[in-house]
């Protein structure tokens, strides 16, 4: 992989070919493992490394883009021809904006504190070889021959950077590592799920998570079929993640601007139940990725939901300059650069990405929820999960893996999945107890810092047959 | 890049490796987009690299690398290796591949006009004036408009002697019109969502595709879904158009026939499949209406799977899946074959690109039209109370694709033969092999079309491919219609 001095030398290359007003460069790369098992066997197994260039050239309100994974002289003049040739035949856009300096980008330098970049990279992780790997696997496999069951998820590790400059000054650089674990456990009827992320692999048990996992797939054995309805929801916080990631995509300046949000007209408004505070953070403790965004400026903190009224969405730096000359300027909450936006140029703007649940004032731990519970479902994972409605917020999808039954304060057995049809809306209106938050990750939605969620009347609409 | 896969063969090529493949490829990618009168995007991106595949000890391992230097790539086949013997440690039995010939070839996409030739001025200029005739109808908030286009050039070689050169070129447009009203937000897309349509060929599938002529009647379908009446809930006959029946083959057909899944390969990510081994040759699948082929081949069309060889070597194929109505058969790789008693891969291992491992994906899964002629207003009219939906807006199944749920964006209620009422939000859900023996109507080959679905996510870490699905409207009785907005 690239150096920052290495990128540095590459990007003073790039501008000496390119003839553009203003010229940024963004390097991503990494060093990626996977070690995949099934069937209580590794039956893939890969690493691949790469690091990509992606130039954006401005010409008095013209941009494109050009990437390249190749730093020869042809292919960087390519990419800067390319980039060139892109913009400079669009008309100009007048509100494109200067590229950031250095000072504009890094004011409010929100990983400053030496102690929150001290939780993106660790050399143990960064070592991880294919026989560490193995013999993670190999442990998880016992787990699974131990209760005759059969195995299958995956074990990876990752050292990756990302870094930003520009022909205004500007010299950005991030540098994180990730080791990830998901384990289903298969038995004869039923299954079970765990998964989980971290920078630091010293944080990743992949026993304990074995053993979770088939203990829900031992509880679940034999699954009832119970009828759709109405029911009380214990969501993990994997299955809370992956459907309330979905929204998050609206908070965006560009999305109400372009008026495809749920936001568009409820900012301000008592959306969800007081109960429900969400901030987006980059520097949380139990958060991952970049100080900054797209562009290269700082990620803030923005605290998006309030006691279950939508303060605010964030915005790149051209975004918060159109909203405030829009329409809809009085009804977008407070407005300015947030440093989320996405490399330019794009359709979309911006996103928050580094979600923070608020903790609520009295928590309640997964096994209090379910003792709380006469009757109701407790969910370990959601699947396949599609937006119905735009601006109610439906979401279809289906449960799996650890589909539980709770009567009378217990889990009394497993049940078939179940397909759901629930507003986003509703859902965070009837949250009746939350545990304390924790970094979670699910595969339809980002990695989020969430607790699990007791909600009311979830609305599932059909059985499947498993 | 011959060369640069042979050092790697050669690296490969040590005691304990039964087994080695390299794959070369360099892609070329163009993205242009517009919104609302303006440049969305404008990118395009080179990528080049190397992903060597060997067997050793009796397992796989995969490395790659973007440094084509000879250093980088010794390393890159030496670290294979080294991965293979860390699979091997947590193993059964060996991996057993079919045989296959080794084949040397050279094969390019037909296209009649490169799309990388055409300006990007040429470009944007289309997709600028798709959008002025969508912004023209009031009631339009939102246009956006897109055009792809990728050249991917592969050198495989084998351990085995194969040596093949392809060449594939795709593109792809479409666009979509938003109205936000009330507290409704409403689509149109076309000729279909998410993307438009995408086919292995040059420029002149944007040219052939009318973007223009139907930008303006699109755009007034999407204001006028707002004054729509709400599709109702019950059950009903419904008809889907080709391009929704192409994405309900992909979900609930192509994917459940991925040997590797039905195997337990993908359990902890994409799912498992209903159609376990003993079913194949004895599942009634879908009525006698229904028979669906998995075909890569160039005679079938120039869909997102076709090509001349899989990568890893095995020659393009159709396979029967279903015939008849009864479930004939598996997508397999050389790796699979074995589980079902074939004696050779049915040619369908495909890769995202030089840094992903091959794996089981679609090629071209499609539903063969009817026989006897009937275009879709000639089934309309024989439908005497039902619900035609067209171009979808969601889809969902679950992870054994049992129970599916798909919403469209828009539908026209069918009394007495004739389309008496737009409706709006429609959605359908059932069971997968109840649904497809529900089928009674299906319309003939001048309603067929090859659609190309670009963007299937499958694996860890995900890749994603296109896929082809040829389809004509179809018809099917008591399906449960609404549950969406239950």
């Amino acid at each position: 992989m690239l150096t920052k001095e290495q990128a540095a030398d590459i990007f003073d290359r790039i501008r000496r070919f390119s003839s553009a007003d203003e010229v940024e460069a963004i390097f991503t790369g990494s060093r990626f493992a996977l070690t995949r098992f099934a069937n209580n066997v590794i039956h893939q197994n890969v690493e691949d490394e790469n690091s990509v260039v992606s130039i954006r050239t401005n010409f008095q309100g013209k941009t494109a883009r050009a990437t390249a994974n190749q730093f020869d002289e042809e292919s960087l003049r390519r990419a800067v021809a390319a980039s060139e040739n892109l913009a400079r035949v669009q008309a100009p856009d007048p509100e494109l904006l200067p590229m950031p300096t250095a000072d504009e980008a890094n004011s409010g330098n929100t990983f400053a504190d030496k102690r929150v970049r001290a939780t993106r990279f660790f050399d143990e992780t960064a070592a991880i070889t294919p026989a560490d790997r193995a013999e993670v696997v190999r442990r998880i496999v016992s787990v699974a021959d131990r209760n005759e069951m059969t195995t299958a998820g995956i074990y990876s590790s990752s050292e990756s950077q990302e870094g930003i400059f520009n022909s205004r000054g500007l010299a950005n650089w991030h540098h994180q590592t990730l080791a990830e674990i998901s384990i289903t456990m298969l038995a004869d009827e039923s299954s079970g799920w765990q998964k989980l992320n971290s920078p630091d692999v010293s944080n990743l048990d992949a026993t304990r998570l074995a053993e979770t996992a088939a203990q829900k797939a031992v509880e679940s054995a034999h699954p009832r079929e119970i009828a759709p309805g109405k029911y009380t929801v214990i969501l993990e916080p994997a299955a809370a993640l992956d459907i309330v990631g979905f929204m998050f995509w609206d908070y965006s300046g560009v999305a109400i601007l372009d008026q495809r949000s749920f936001l568009n007209d409820r900012i301000g408004t008592q959306l969800f139940g007081e109960n429900i505070n969400i901030s987006d953070d980059a520097a949380h403790p139990l958060q991952a990725g970049s100080p900054f965004d797209g562009e290269g400026m700082q990620r803030q903190r923005v605290q998006l939901v309030e006691n279950g009224v939508v303060k605010r969405v964030v915005y790149a730096r051209a975004t918060a300059q159109k909203m405030r000359n829009s329409e809809y300027a009085g009804k977008a909450g407070l407005i300015e650069p947030t440093g989320h936006g996405f490399p330019l140029p794009n359709e979309v703007g911006e996103m928050p990405l580094n979600i923070v649940f608020g903790a609520p004032e009295k928590r309640q731990s997964v096994a209090e929820m379910i003792a709380s519970t006469g009757r109701g479902v407790l969910v370990t994972r959601l699947w396949y999960i599609r937006e119905i409605d735009p601006y109610e917020k439906i979401m279809t999808g289906m449960t799996r893996d650890g589909t539980f039954l709770v009567e009378n304060g217990k889990v009394q057995c497993g049940v078939r999945n179940f397909r759901f049809n629930q507003s986003l809306i509703s859902m965070l209106s009837n949250v009746e107890a939350m545990s304390a938050p924790v970094r979670a990750c699910g595969e339809e939605s980002f990695d989020m810092v969430v607790p699990a969620m007791k909600v009311n009347e979830f609305n599932f609409t059909e059985v499947t047959k498993f | 890049m011959k060369t640069v896969a042979r050092q790697a063969l050669d690296t490969a090529s040590v005691r304990g490796v039964t087994y080695a493949d390299a794959r070369v490829v360099a892609i070329r990618n163009r993205s242009l987009t517009t919104k609302n009168g303006r440049v969305g995007h404008a990118s395009e991106s080179e990528s080049l690299g190397i992903g060597v595949r060997v067997i050793a000890e009796g397992a796989w391992g995969f490395a790659a690398s973007a440094d084509l230097s000879r250093v980088a790539v010794e390393a890159a086949a030496r670290r294979a290796i080294e991965i293979a013997k860390a699979s091997a440690r947590v193993k059964r039995e060996d991996v057993r591949m079919a045989p296959e010939p080794a084949a040397t070839a050279e094969w390019t996409t037909p296209y009649k006009v490169d799309p990388f030739a055409t300006s990007v001025e040429q470009n944007l200029d289309l997709l600028l004036e798709v959008d002025a005739e969508m912004r023209a109808v009031g009631g339009v908030t939102l246009a956006e408009a897109g055009m792809n286009f990728q050249r991917e050039e592969s050198w495989f070689l084998s351990s085995e002697g194969s040596d093949i050169h392809q060449t594939k070129y795709s593109t792809g447009a479409g666009y979509t019109a938003y109205a936000f009203a009330g507290s409704e937000i409403q689509k149109r897309s076309y000729p279909n969502s998410f993307g438009g349509q995408w086919q292995n060929r040059g420029y002149e599938l944007i040219e052939e595709m009318k973007l223009v002529e139907n930008a303006r009647r699109v755009a007034e379908e999407a204001v006028a879904l707002h004054h729509a009446d709400q599709c109702p809930e019950g059950t009903y006959t419904i008809i889907l158009d080709g391009s929704q029946l192409g994405l309900q083959i992909h979900e609930s057909i192509g994917h459940p026939i991925e040997l590797d899944r039905v195997l337990g390969m993908e359990a902890n990510f994409a799912g498992t499949s209903f159609l376990t081994l003993e079913k194949l040759g004895n599942l009634r699948y879908g009525s006698e209406l229904v028979n669906v082929v998995a075909d890569a081949r160039q005679e079938h069309g120039p869909g997102l799977g076709t090509f001349a060889y899989d990568e890893e070597g095995v020659a393009a194929q159709s396979t029967p899946i279903i015939t008849d109505g009864r479930f004939t058969g598996y997508l397999s790789s050389r790796e699979t074959a074995h589980t079902i008693g074939a004696a050779r891969s049915g040619g369908t291992l495909r890769a995202e690109g030089w840094n992903r491992l091959p794996m089981i994906r679609m090629t071209n899964v499609s539903i063969l039209p009817g026989e006897k002629p009937l275009s879709l207003e000639q089934l309309i009219a024989a439908t005497d109370d039902g619900i035609y939906m067209e171009t979808n807006k969601s889809w969902s199944i679950d992870d054994k694709r049992y129970n599916f749920q798909f919403g469209c964006e828009i539908a026209w209620e069918i009394k007495h033969g004739k389309r008496v009422r737009m409706l709006k939000n429609p959605s359908y859900s059932g069971i997968t092999t109840e649904f497809w023996n529900a089928m009674d109507a299906i319309c003939s080959r001048d309603e067929w079309a090859l659609w190309g679905t670009p963007n299937c996510g499958k694996g860890q870490p995900q890749q994603v491919v296109g896929t082809g699905h040829g389809a004509s409207p179809a018809r099917f009785r008591n399906i449960r219609v609404g549950s969406a907005y239950s």
